[in-house]
């Protein structure tokens, strides 16, 4: 029962922090809401018995994704000198390719049986992650180390400062 | 609880994502929205996984978490590189290649 409440609660919260991300006029305002949402995924992420996952989304999405975008706004808004409000075009096709995008998919969910209950989880999860990580995962997981690298250079590269 | 409210919940935002980043103009805006349709698809995995008990799905989240923070730190950049070039963020202002 409080895990329907809860999850009652997150969704209303991804979602309507989500809607807010798209349509609010000032960026700065979709920006946190944005980490509400992000936060609220972390609860989710909670209920689904994922708890070191849900520590790596606050790290890096709501600490990490939030930092940046804010820096980048900060920067952009000296450089023009105006405030960056945002404005949606195109309202009624957009929502007409969500809105259809969504059926199709509720459609398929209702077609299939999806499991009703959780098995058991092997063990201690976080310490399955870890092994399971090094051992079966570990060249993703060294691609993944050279893919960030070449990201950071690459982000530095962009932003360096004019000649 | 099954595993189909999960998976309606990660559609909604996945869908609300897809709508940002059709009807946005501004290009951080466009960027928000895809960080909504990859956490929807990340919200996916980790139900997934949790409902078949197998432990790939959620150690998948990790990477594309990851893979994610990567691509935000590079969309911004670049970005914070057409300001100075063109000093506009408006996508629809960004059409040096059409034809």
């Amino acid at each position: 029962m409080t895990e329907q409440i809860a999850f009652a609660a997150l969704s209303v919260t991804l979602v309507g922090s989500a809607l807010a991300v798209v349509l609010s006029k000032n960026l700065f305002h979709a920006v946190l809401w944005l980490a509400l949402a992000l936060t609220g995924t972390a609860g989710v992420f909670l209920l689904l018995d994922a708890e070191f996952l849900a520590a790596v989304q606050l790290l890096l999405y709501a600490g990490g994704i939030i930092t940046i975008v804010v820096f980048a706004i900060v920067v952009t808004e000296r450089l023009i000198g105006e405030r960056l409000t945002q404005t949606n075009m195109r309202i009624g096709g957009g929502a007409l390719v969500s809105a259809v995008f969504l059926g199709f998919i509720v459609v398929v969910l209702g077609k299939h049986a999806l499991p009703a209950s959780r098995p058991e989880m092997p063990g201690d999860l976080t310490r399955v992650i870890g092994e399971t990580v090094l051992t079966r995962y570990v060249l993703p997981f060294e691609l993944l180390a050279v893919l960030m690298l070449a990201g950071m250079l690459g982000a530095i590269y962009f932003a360096r400062p004019e000649d | 609880m099954g595993l189909q409210p999960y998976l309606l919940l990660s559609a909604t935002v996945f869908s609300i994502g897809l709508f940002g980043v059709m009807t946005r103009r501004n290009t951080i805006g466009i960027l928000l929205g895809i960080e909504l349709m990859m956490n929807a698809v990340n919200i996916n995995l980790v139900a997934f996984s949790r409902y078949t008990a197998a432990v790939s799905g959620m150690i998948f989240t990790v990477f594309t978490i990851c893979i994610t923070v990567t691509e935000a730190a590079l969309g911004l950049a670049i970005v914070i590189l057409l300001f100075r070039v063109r000093r506009t963020v408006m996508a629809d202002h960004l059409d040096l290649l059409k034809g």
